[in-house]
């Protein structure tokens, strides 16, 4: 394993948006910056802008305004790059997915690497579920060098 | 030991001290904030990271801007090092703050582009202090240059203590610690997202954060000349005023770019003015 693969799994900076959740799920991701969990510890810092981030945390369901927001900030965001999806609304669109606007969970408007469910997920969990998205975004990043090495000869 | 060897050991020295420091800042504050924080490796994890990601230029301007400021800082360091010209120092590293605010300016994205002019305003805020130090310099060694400094038997600081605390206030200005974080923050969300990073990514970022390692090394190398004839108590100087900030930043919460100027501009130029008149009154230096 490379330098930078190590850097990579030791410094993800995330990228919280809020689609259209009911904020549950928001303050559970919020609280994983507290004293209690403390993801500075993996490096984790919430950065807030999608041009430094490595991780995409979604909450909430998809409407047709915020769908557009969505794409173009995962568009903003510089491979490797990987997304979570967090909380019942933001993987089926949970209590919501009759409402008349709902588009329903995040899969379809971008791909997305690693579902977190729950109504709402456990800081935990959420925690988890980034590392496994990490790990993803690894695999991805060196299986692209490497088929770039064989295709190089 | 030769000025070739002395440069190539700064050139090495300085980054690793800076990233190291900068992680004991964010070690501190995670303390200080009742967290285990990140190790204290974090910041080198950060840059090589930033490194490896795929580019993402608005233009072209920006990686230009983004490696001059890298430039100009490592060439800071070196000129202290070297016990060069202060004078000359201080524009060059004045060069590579521009050079930084172009880069966020030659975007248009208004973070971005409120973040640039903020930056300005901290620079019209710590540059006169800068200015101040030197001259005060000059009062008691009759020359610009650093290594004439050395050449001095007694420490600067009991000539010129005020500059220790307007020092300190430069490197919490320049360092974007609270209060005095108006462009752009390490901590937490803020309304201009990043500030005047806002639009450089990747490659850009790593080379701004590694220009900020040898700004950081600049600044504590500053301070150390205060007390040059121990280097003990000049490193001691130096991380006291680091660990300063590093307080402040932790008990404040930002201010407006109207307080930081007018603050400057009556607290930190008073106190420079002051103790320049003192210099000017109690010491005949031979010309």
């Amino acid at each position: 394993m490379g330098i930078f693969s190590k850097a990579r799994l030791r410094s993800p900076w995330i990228l919280h948006f809020d689609a259209g959740a009911c904020n549950g799920c928001d303050i559970e991701v919020i609280a994983c910056l507290t004293p209690v969990y403390d993801v500075e510890r993996f490096g984790m810092i919430n950065i807030g802008n999608p041009k430094h981030a490595d991780i995409l945390l979604v909450t909430g369901t998809c409407n047709r305004r915020n769908a557009r927001v969505l794409r173009n900030l995962y568009d903003q965001m510089a491979e490797p790059k990987a997304v979570v999806a967090i909380g019942a609304c933001a993987l089926s669109g949970g209590v919501f997915h009759e409402c008349y606007n709902v588009l329903g969970g995040v899969e379809g408007i971008i791909p997305v690497d690693v579902w977190v469910p729950g109504c709402a997920p456990k800081p935990e969990a959420i925690i988890e579920g980034a590392v496994m998205a990490l790990q993803r975004m690894e695999e991805r990043a060196s299986g692209r060098r490497a088929s770039k090495e064989a295709e190089d000869g | 030991m030769s000025d070739l060897a002395l440069g190539a050991i700064a050139l090495v020295a300085a980054p690793l001290l800076g990233g190291f420091l900068i992680g004991l800042d964010r070690r501190l504050t995670a303390r200080l904030q009742n967290r285990a924080g990140p190790p204290l490796l974090q910041p080198f994890y950060d840059v090589l990271k930033l490194m490896g990601k795929r580019p993402m230029a608005c233009n072209a301007i920006q990686g230009i801007c983004a490696s001059l400021y890298l430039a100009t800082s490592i060439l800071g360091v070196l000129m202290l090092v070297l016990g060069q010209d202060l004078l000359v120092l201080l524009f060059i590293v004045a060069l590579g703050a521009v050079m930084l605010i172009l880069g966020g300016f030659s975007v248009k994205s208004p973070y971005s582009q409120l973040g640039s002019q903020r930056e300005v305003l901290q620079m019209l805020a710590y540059e006169p202090l800068l200015v101040f130090m030197v001259v005060a310099t000059y009062l008691n060694t009759g020359s610009f240059s650093a290594s004439s400094i050395l050449a001095l038997d007694r420490p600067l600081l009991l000539a010129m203590p005020m500059f220790l605390v307007t020092q300190t206030l430069v490197m919490a200005i320049k360092m974007h610690k609270s209060p005095f974080d108006v462009s752009a923050s390490h901590h937490a969300h803020q309304e201009l997202v990043r500030g005047v990073y806002t639009e450089f990514s990747g490659m850009q970022l790593a080379l701004i954060e590694l220009a900020h390692f040898y700004e950081l090394v600049l600044l504590l190398g500053f301070v150390w000349f205060l007390w040059h004839t121990n280097w003990v108590v000049g490193a001691v100087l130096a991380l006291a005023a680091y660990t300063t900030t590093i307080l402040i930043d932790n008990v404040t919460a930002r201010m407006t770019w109207r307080w930081l100027v007018t603050f400057t501009w009556t607290w930190g130029v008073g106190l420079a003015v002051a103790n320049l008149a003192a210099i000017y009154l109690t010491l005949r230096v031979p010309r």
